[in-house]
């Protein structure tokens, strides 16, 4: 066996690679709908803006040639895509679920519409940081290639945990969130943080999309999601609305998506549908482990409308 | 022409005053070319046209129909294999007065384009990859299809000349007969240089699964391989991952050598342009399309990407020797004495299955020598 073999070692590795390598658009997404949430709005739309946010961010930084500039693009556009919610979401008797879906396909619409020029051209990628360099086997120095964005969500989810509990901003968004009176008794305007919570939000989801465009898979393609946007949003149920939770579970998706590819490559090859379904039965064990029929949802905001 | 003035989804993202204005002119005059007023093609793609792949291989060919005289060409990118094709097809029909459609993508067959062939009995319907069976379909259906595993072979070839590892890898999408036949092919195209090489397989499951794909090139090259290839729909993805993690690429359905010109040693392509032509000077002269269409390399159907920077000279002279047999025609790929990689004897010693081998198309097995499996 030469250098080149890692042989059974491959699927640990590949599991901590993948966790690290496609957790990043789960990490963005899910933080951002968690700060949704928790000011008591719901917002579904994010896969269209996280799609958005992936084809703005190519586009910017094939023609500027800065990847960088691209990023900033993209959390600029999912900004809007954010605030837009977070307006219409204002007036009364409109729905916030149906808004994001509605936000849902015309992102992705108008992604499509403005990417086509920018299927073909080459956009420079985000760079990595190489931890890897103590090692001598090229595939943990490629497993451990951590980009920059994966670093930054680590620590704006433990930011984001302890901002919830301990900042002003952190107890407003929840004020907000669990109830609106208690907010309006406190001179609090609900919509103003709403609409506030939902641009952040949207931003941190154009931030995932870039990194899907500039860095893993790296390159705009219309199927480039694949549904990730949604799955980030289910990941935030899951997670009990809390930052850490979020970081955890993107982490679990990642390393659990990784599993199919790394067991055939290893030559585990039978059943390999029952393997790529691996992180969605996961999902469901948690959840029902962690379910209960005697309490609600633990950790829920009050005002979302699924628990009102 | 009065379909014209109907509200039709694509017409009207096409353009409004241009559409009009062609619209009204051929209704002023209804019999200016003898054809033009009757003739729409129509092409369905599962995905977007310019993806570098499958969808990109036939919206290359469909252009190549635009530039005939009078002849109209309808387009719908992004259709779901589901109910959806069908209601395309139903309104290319009702809506542009499309009188041949080809619907691409290989879920499309059975049972939408089958039911919208009973539904409209005198469209055309041909299908690319389907298995048109005369017994079971109707006749106004048919399937065509190109021998492009003589071209993952010649991919072999060059493979396993630049192989150092003598593994390679092929990221493949589902195991459907011609997938698997583009793999056994890229195995033993590089067995025909050193019968030690072996392929790793990993399918993704679907046709496009840009993550999935970029974890499977990443497992692959992990476990060693060094020259990497793919059968999905686009192998943009593919070939931009396995390049940068400084393996070799060979490219499939569309020239992706733009993409890593280092590492691109070369692909198989196909050339519809040609195929569509067939049909269409068929359709203009009213003789009947035929139900079957099948052809290979030495039919203009499939072409190689050229050979990229880092393929050597004795790569080279294989790559062109056994590009010269297979110009012949009739050139067989699985040929006896050969087992599957379970050990069933797939070819007893002396049988050989050329090119145009029917039984090629209903391909179940991986040959030995390839890791992975078809369930």
């Amino acid at each position: 066996m030469d250098a080149t073999e890692i042989g059974l070692w491959g699927v640990p590795l590949a599991i901590l690679g993948g966790a690290i390598r496609v957790s990043t658009p789960f990490i963005f997404v899910s933080l951002g709908e968690a700060i949704t949430e928790r000011s008591g709005r719901i917002n579904l739309g994010l896969e269209g803006t996280l799609v958005f946010g992936a084809m703005t961010a190519y586009a910017i930084a094939v023609m500027t040639g800065s990847p960088w500039l691209g990023l900033v693009a993209a959390a600029g556009a999912g900004l809007c895509f954010g605030l837009f919610h977070g307006w219409i979401c204002k007036f009364p008797k409109v729905n916030d679920i149906a808004i994001g879906i509605a936000l849902m396909l015309f992102g992705s619409g108008l992604a499509f519409f403005f990417g086509k020029p920018f299927i073909k051209p080459k956009a420079p990628n985000l760079p990595a940081i190489p931890f890897g360099g103590w090692s001598d086997v090229p595939q943990v120095q490629a497993a451990l290639d951590v980009n920059v964005l994966f670093l930054i969500g680590a620590v704006l989810s433990v930011v984001l945990w302890w901002a919830f509990r301990n900042t002003r901003a952190g107890l407003i968004v929840r004020v907000v969130g669990d109830s609106s009176d208690a907010a309006r008794a406190m001179g609090l305007n609900p919509n103003t943080v709403r609409l506030l919570a939902t641009g952040v939000g949207g931003a941190l989801a154009g931030i995932g999309g870039a990194y899907l465009s500039l860095y893993y898979p790296g390159s705009w393609t219309e199927r480039i999601s694949s549904g990730q946007g949604l799955m980030a949003v289910a990941l935030v149920i899951f997670a009990r609305w809390n930052p850490l939770g979020c970081f955890a579970a993107a982490l679990l998706f990642g390393g659990a998506g990784a599993l199919g590819p790394a067991l055939q490559s290893v030559g585990v090859t039978q059943g390999y549908y029952l393997f790529y379904a691996a992180p969605y039965i996961l999902t469901l064990i948690i959840m029902i482990a962690t379910s209960s029929p005697t309490r609600s949802l633990a950790g829920a905001p009050g005002e979302l409308s699924i628990t009102k | 022409m009065t379909d014209r003035f109907m509200l039709s989804r694509r017409q009207l993202l096409k353009t409004s005053a241009a559409g009009a204005a062609l619209g009204l002119a051929s209704a002023a005059f209804p019999i200016g070319k003898a054809f033009a007023a009757a003739t729409t093609v129509g092409f369905i793609y599962v995905g977007p046209k310019d993806d570098y792949g499958y969808n990109q291989a036939h919206a290359e060919g469909a252009a190549a129909l635009k530039s005939i005289e009078g002849l109209t060409v309808v387009e719908e990118e992004n259709v779901p294999e589901t109910v959806d094709v069908q209601k395309t097809m139903e309104s290319m029909i009702n809506l542009d007065g499309a009188s041949l459609i080809f619907p691409t993508s290989f879920g499309y067959f059975d049972p939408h384009m089958l039911a919208m062939c009973k539904k409209f009995p005198d469209v055309q319907f041909r299908h690319c990859g389907g298995m048109w069976d005369k017994a079971k379909h109707p006749m106004n259906a048919g399937s065509y299809f190109g021998y492009i595993g003589m071209g993952q072979y010649l991919n072999g070839v060059v493979a396993g000349h630049t192989s150092k590892t003598k593994k390679l890898g092929f990221v493949a999408a589902k195991p459907i007969p011609q997938v698997l036949l583009n793999i056994n092919s890229f195995l033993l195209g590089a067995r025909s240089v050193d019968p030690s090489i072996t392929c790793q397989v990993i399918f993704t499951g679907e046709w496009s699964l840009a993550v999935k794909e970029a974890e499977a090139t990443n497992a692959l090259v992990d476990q060693g391989a060094d020259v990497i290839t793919s059968h999905v729909d686009s192998p943009k993805v593919v070939v931009e991952t396995a390049a940068g993690r400084g393996a070799f690429v060979c490219g499939y359905h569309a020239n992706q050598s733009p993409l890593a010109p280092e590492k691109y040693l070369t692909g198989a392509e196909w050339n519809w342009a040609k195929v569509y032509k067939m049909f269409v000077a068929d359709l203009v002269a009213g003789t009947p399309l035929p139900n079957f269409t099948r052809g290979g390399l030495a039919d203009g159907f499939v072409k190689m990407s050229p050979l990229g920077p880092a393929v050597g000279e004795p790569a080279r002279k294989q790559f062109d020797a056994t590009l010269a047999e297979m110009m012949k025609g009739g050139f067989a790929v699985i040929k006896g004495p050969l087992k599957s990689n379970k050990g069933a004897v797939v070819a007893t010693a002396g049988q050989a299955f050329p090119e145009a081998a029917i039984e090629l198309e209903s391909m179940d097995y991986l040959v030995e020598g390839v890791v992975g499996s078809t369930a």
